[in-house]
């Protein structure tokens, strides 16, 4: 083979493993999110509607814990009903978190869901949550968001407390989601 | 151009469209180390900025935001614009004439990667008299810093970072090229020399990785103005994702410039120990050891970002097998000086420096590579004395050794010893007073990336200021003893080195425009 033959086989091999390598960049996205839930790490939880389990472990009492954090300067006011609560693993636990905009304006708010520890993520089932959808909420009103939630009776059994965490984030289109630098400055 | 035309294309044209036109690989390989030379000052003079801004405590020099965009801007021309380019223009010089070749695979290739960058890094130091100012996430970029809170510029450092990105790909594919197809006859790749081996690891790891960083650049443009959610967790991603795929680069980025040091290290220690090199396979294997650990150590980056057990355990352990394939080559190297004539030209001396002063930034390395007590050292000066000792005794000592080495056969003059002497004692002095006192208020405690300090930090602060202009200033002797060399140095022999051995000392000094036209014969 000559040389100028085996060089155009060289860099085409190159060139190649360069397009697949930035492609590759892009896959680690969705390869990273696949491998958080199945690992249960990082905390992440599934956003879609889990179905009831049919049988409740009496045995033990687990303690939920129910956060909500504003993300940066969201301004509305985000609180859980109830704070702690106990319930079995399997029985279905019914609750809701206030969110109450104080601004003038309406606004579109998201909230997402992390679990602590993340062991326990993959069995915190949330059979209805008002994270799966994006609430809007007029100026200066508030409501009630519906959260129903039951623990996996396959739960490992050195767990017996679990925090469910929400941010609110804020995600009304056309106001600047992201703070100026001069509002920043100001801070 | 007229001139040239009518008599042969031998010699190189004249004036200023022979550097914009070369396809030589000498002529590349000197625009590429003039401009990393350049870079090294620029990016020099604003690490003295920001050591002048820590010398009190307090804020006298600069504001907040400028410092940040000092450091910002340090760290990414010290090591995209400085170190990278100066292996890249040691390469382009020296493999071709390592190898026996005539020229690099793809010359035309290789003067539009170095035209690149001039191209790149205007644009990227434009951004300081944008405004909102230049980039001040530092060098890392972390999202969401970089995206959300990013001063608009942020938008031309992205596509400064990929043309810089695709200029290293064409480089390293160019490299490739040349090593596995234009080796002379005989020449197998077990005689390669070390900084050819090393130099070819180093093109695979940039091959590797540069893509994932322009991915990642390309997802921050996304966020930025496409609106997607790569690194924002309101629209369902994550920051702490940027932090993965950009260490999933950054971790093998730093090998990429620390191997082809370890080839000129490999290169000068034999011939002024007058002994051939110890254990040549095993420092190739180690350097592919060491490349092929580099993929899977990248989140010690991150201990403190809230990762399970197991991952703080794997990416610990992991990160300390390197010592291992580390360690070896710098046994070999003490083992080939051991019972050498040892003779100590300025090469040697920073070859020397090299060997002891990157074996320190190694161990700091250690200790930070223990995820408990990495919670400690994290984010603090202990980090900027871990990886300042290997990359300024690391990588820019090798740069210079290597300039010193192989000046004579570039230029065809020896350079001045004395002088060479004098920068090299007042670099070694520079670096260590400015970085060794890093280590000590890192432990107690001073964080990195901030342009004040609680008191009791000050004295410490003042010596490393001190040691940063000492080493700062003296390398205008460098760049003295280099003109000096060029104009009037003494005439250098073939051989340059009484110990020299490999391809490239058999040309006459200075090595001729046009080398190796035929292949030489490797016995």
């Amino acid at each position: 083979m000559s040389i100028i033959h085996k060089k155009t086989r060289t860099v085409k091999w190159l060139v190649a493993s360069c397009v697949l390598m930035f492609g590759f960049g892009f896959a680690l996205v969705p390869i990273y999110d696949v491998f958080c839930r199945i690992t249960g790490l990082n905390g992440k939880v599934d956003l879609i509607p889990a179905q009831p389990s049919s049988v409740i472990d009496e045995s033990r009492q687990i303690k939920l814990q129910l956060v909500a954090v504003n993300n940066e300067t969201m301004p509305w006011e985000f609180k859980p009903k109830t704070v702690v609560t106990r319930l079995s693993p399997g029985e279905m636990h019914q609750t809701a978190y206030l969110a109450r905009n104080l601004t003038e304006r309406m606004m579109i708010a998201q909230a997402v869901p992390s679990v602590s520890p993340s062991e326990a993520a993959p069995f915190v089932q949330k059979i209805n949550c008002f994270c799966f959808e994006r609430q809007p909420l007029d100026g200066r009103s508030e409501k009630w968001m519906p959260l129903v939630v039951s623990i996996d009776p396959s739960l490992p059994k050195h767990i017996s407390t679990i925090t469910l965490s929400y941010t609110l984030f804020d995600i009304t289109p056309d106001t600047p989601s992201t703070v100026t630098l001069s509002e920043r400055g100001s801070l | 151009m007229n001139s040239s035309v009518a008599t042969t294309h031998h010699g190189p044209a004249s004036g200023l469209s022979r550097w914009l036109y070369t396809t030589n690989h000498k002529d590349i390989g000197t625009l590429y180390l003039w401009f990393s030379f350049v870079m090294f000052l620029t990016g020099g003079c604003m690490a003295l900025l920001i050591r002048a801004e820590l010398f009190q405590p307090g804020l006298q020099l600069i504001q907040p935001e400028f410092f940040n965009q000092m450091t910002t801007m340090h760290g990414l021309i010290m090591v995209f614009g400085a170190v990278m380019p100066a292996f890249v223009g040691l390469a382009n010089w020296m493999i071709p004439m390592m190898v026996g070749a005539p020229d690099m695979a793809l010359p035309r290739m290789n003067n539009w990667s170095f035209w690149i960058l001039p191209f790149a890094f205007s644009m990227m130091l434009s951004t300081l008299f944008m405004e909102g100012g230049a980039p001040n996430f530092g060098w890392t970029f972390y999202a969401p810093l970089s995206t959300t809170y990013a001063p608009p510029s942020v938008t031309f450092f992205i596509f400064a970072v990929h043309m810089m990105g695709i200029s290293s790909i064409m480089g390293a594919i160019n490299i490739i090229a040349t090593i596995l197809n234009l080796r002379a006859p005989g020449m197998n790749m077990m005689k390669l020399p070390l900084f050819v081996w090393t130099w070819l690891i180093t093109a695979f790891l940039l091959i590797a990785v540069m893509p994932v960083l322009a991915g990642v650049v390309t997802m921050m443009l996304m966020d930025i103005h496409f609106g997607t959610s790569f690194f924002n967790a309101a629209g369902g991603g994550d920051p702490v994702l940027f932090q993965h795929v950009f260490w999933f680069f950054g971790h093998p980025e730093v090998y990429i410039m620390i191997l082809p040091a370890f080839g000129i290290v490999s290169e000068i220690i034999p011939t002024f120990a007058r002994k051939k090199l110890f254990g040549y396979p095993s420092m190739v294997y180690a350097t592919a050891s060491i490349a092929f650990l580099s993929f899977i150590v990248w989140a010690h980056h991150m201990f403190t970002v809230g990762m399970p057990l197991v991952g703080e355990v794997f990416f610990m352990f992991a990160t300390m097998l390197i010592a291992v394939p580390t360690g070896v080559k710098v046994f070999n190297w003490v083992a080939t000086m051991f019972r050498g004539s040892l003779t100590f030209e300025t090469p040697m001396l920073f070859a020397l420096a090299f060997v002891v002063l990157f074996t320190i930034g190694g161990f700091s390395g250690l200790m930070l590579a223990i995820a408990p007590a990495d919670f400690q050292y994290h984010d603090t000066y202990f980090v900027v004395a871990h990886f300042h000792y290997v990359l300024v005794p690391g990588a820019v000592f090798a740069i210079m050794a290597g300039a010193y080495y192989w000046l004579p056969k570039w230029c065809g003059n020896y350079y001045s010893e004395t002088m060479g002497k004098v920068h090299f004692w007042c670099s070694f002095i520079g670096v260590n007073i400015t970085f060794f006192p890093m280590h000590f208020i890192g432990l107690a405690g001073m964080p990195r990336r901030i342009p004040d300090y609680a008191l009791q930090f000050a004295d410490f602060n003042a010596v490393a200021t001190v040691g940063a202009f000492i080493f700062g200033f003296s390398q205008l002797i460098f760049l003295y003893n280099v003109l000096h060399c060029i104009r009037k140095g003494r005439k250098a022999s073939d051989e340059v080195w009484e110990g020299s051995h490999g391809l490239e000392w058999t040309l006459p000094s200075p090595a001729p425009y046009h080398s190796f036209s035929e292949a030489p014969q490797i016995k």
